[in-house]
């Protein structure tokens, strides 16, 4: 089985977010980046696939040169090889822009199947998947629970909202958004971190790749949200703030 | 600005979230002094687009095939590209659910156009309409525009808006119009199987009048006692932020937020939770809302009424003195 996996390089949890000049991104020079905890998932899930089937995983990533190094956390965790398709400027991309800048990279792999994360945590469009799929000519499915490969089809358990599951049947070669939970990720061990080092990384610039940069929509700007609540931010010792907390729990808001 | 909603149901059931939707639709049709539409779309469900129909709306489309029944991508796509060439709207707007996340995006493709997906609002200002969503996990906000030319397809998050403030129709019911669409089975690549519930929902979140909620800062499940114990004092129960279930810490059903229950309690207090979009949608809607966490800029103090800044396991243990004092008092 021939698998693709896109991984996103996003800003760390924890970095200070700062916006740009110009206010359409974030400043990115200061901060440091990780790989999207939802691809993650996905990742180890293609993993665990190879592990059972037997085949290739290509660890995918769009974006600046730094997204390399979240290609080489996923060698070093298993996948055989990587592309970058490298675009300084990624982040002007819209959904559509980027899925279809994805398509035209991996065109020629003939994936029997593709995994993305659910979404990335920073700019959360949630729709590379379903549209690489369409752009591939592929079936879908999202938000992914179990895998189950069976000759040239999958039974996949779907989540659905409030507590609902669904079992769905799907041919390959195929499309699937993962989601998060679905399994433990690995660490990468000293040896995969060394075996890395000799698997290949393809480059492939992105703005070679002909696709159109027509956005559908622009982000005019980023900015941090206006609060719409008062928060009485409450100070002191650890016993002065529960002391008050309590008090305003009891007396203010009436709910104790 | 002629807008189109795709409402959604299932086993001819709503899910009220359309409603909310409705309720975005309705305003932008009276600030663009447009016209607005609404699809009920799948099988055996004339009498969900009858009730539709009494909401302050020009027409009501109802798309119903046998190959509609049960939701599959294909389908749903194949079926509303068709009704959407055919009404000619300028923009589509549907409810940001995991159905919609599974085939807005490949429709919006299919029409060779793209979609601003979990819209939190939106503004009309100067003949442009503006649409706000979050990114960095709620830790920012955008301003989105649509490019290029209509039909523009765009979706509101659950409790982005009010569905009790979808008006009524002034002069009793807009028309319904049934809507016929071309779907072949060959057409039609997933095989929808059984729908299930992983287990009886042994806890009812959305009866309990205090939560204890806990999130990634709780850092170990042997930390979770405290917690815990705090609910225990406060006569609350306890429940947890997605990673927390993920980790198997807390059982699934304890989880609030966008996969998990919807809740609105009159005290909702968040250990250790940094308040992402996913969360904050399940609770928002609590009467008042306490956090603790160490980060000032984590975005549960966006919707926080008491927000303290800093480490849980000091204040925590602080309130649960304070607590047992003033119950031995």
């Amino acid at each position: 089985m021939k698998i693709g996996v896109c991984v996103k390089q996003v800003p760390a949890k924890d970095a200070p977010l700062a916006i740009s000049e110009g206010g359409a991104w974030i400043r990115e020079s200061d901060i440091g980046f990780e790989t999207n905890e939802p691809d993650s998932f996905a990742l180890e899930e293609a993993l665990r696939l190879k592990e059972k089937h037997g085949g290739e995983v290509v660890a995918i990533s769009m974006g600046p040169d730094r997204a390399k190094q979240t290609i080489k956390e996923a060698l070093a965790k298993g996948a055989d090889r990587g592309i970058h398709v490298a675009d300084a400027e990624f982040f002007k991309l819209d959904p559509l822009g980027s899925a279809r800048s994805l398509a035209a990279a991996i065109q020629g792999e003939n994936f029997d199947l593709i995994l993305t994360g659910l979404q990335s945590d920073d700019q959360g469009f949630g729709q590379t998947g379903v549209l690489l799929a369409e752009l591939l000519g592929r079936a879908h499915a999202t938000i992914i629970m179990q895998i189950e490969v069976t000759d040239a089809r999958m039974k996949l358990k779907r989540e659905l909202e409030a507590g609902w599951f669904q079992w769905v049947e799907l041919p390959l070669p195929a499309v699937l958004s993962i989601q998060s939970g679905i399994n433990k990720p690995r660490y990468a061990t000293l040896k995969g971190i060394m075996a890395a080092k000799k698997k290949e990384i393809a480059t492939v610039d992105r703005k070679s790749l002909g696709v159109s940069d027509a956005p559908t929509q622009r982000v005019e700007h980023i900015y941090v949200p206006q609060k719409t609540k008062k928060t009485e931010f409450i100070t002191g010792q650890p016993k002065e703030i529960a002391a008050k907390l309590i008090e305003k729990l009891k007396h203010e808001a009436r709910v104790l | 600005m002629n807008i189109l909603v795709i409402t959604e149901q299932r086993e001819a059931k709503w899910n009220k979230v359309s409603f909310e939707t409705l309720a975005a639709a309705q305003q932008i049709a009276q600030q663009t002094k447009g016209t607005l539409s609404a699809i009920v779309i799948g099988k055996g469900v004339a009498a969900l687009a009858d009730e539709l129909a009494g909401c302050q709306l020009d027409e009501v489309l109802l798309v119903e095939h046998d190959l509609l029944d049960q939701y599959t991508p294909d389908g749903f796509t194949i079926a509303l590209r068709q009704v959407i060439e055919s009404a000619k709207p300028d923009l589509v707007l549907l409810p940001h659910t995991y159905q919609v996340r599974d085939f807005a995006p490949k429709l919006a493709a299919s029409l060779g156009k793209g979609m601003i997906g979990d819209c939190i609002s939106h503004r009309y200002e100067n003949g442009k309409l503006v649409f706000v969503r979050q990114m960095f996990q709620g830790r920012t906000a955008a301003d989105v525009v649509f490019a290029g030319d209509a039909p523009w397809i765009a979706s509101f998050q659950a409790g982005a808006f009010r569905a009790d403030l979808v008006a009524k129709h002034a002069s009793g019911k807009a028309p319904v119009k049934a809507v016929s669409v071309n779907l072949a089975p060959g057409e039609i690549r997933t095989k929808p199987l059984e729908l299930f519930r992983e287990a009886k929902q042994a806890v009812d979140l959305t009866q309990a009048p205090i939560l204890i909620s806990i999130g990634r800062g709780i850092k170990a499940p042997e930390n979770i006692q405290l917690a815990e114990k705090l609910a225990k004092l406060m006569g609350g129960e306890i429940c947890a932020s997605r990673p927390i279930c993920d980790e198997g810490w807390l059982p699934m059903d304890r989880q609030i937020g966008s996969s998990g229950q919807t809740v609105a309690p009159k005290l909702y207090f968040a250990l250790g939770i940094s308040g992402a979009i996913q969360h904050v949608v399940g609770m928002k809607g609590s009467r008042t809302i306490a956090a603790i966490n160490k980060d000032q800029n984590a975005p549960i103090f966006e919707v926080a009424d008491y927000g303290v800044v800093g480490d849980l396991f000091e204040i925590v243990p602080a309130l649960i003195e304070e607590l047992e004092k003033s119950k031995s008092s």
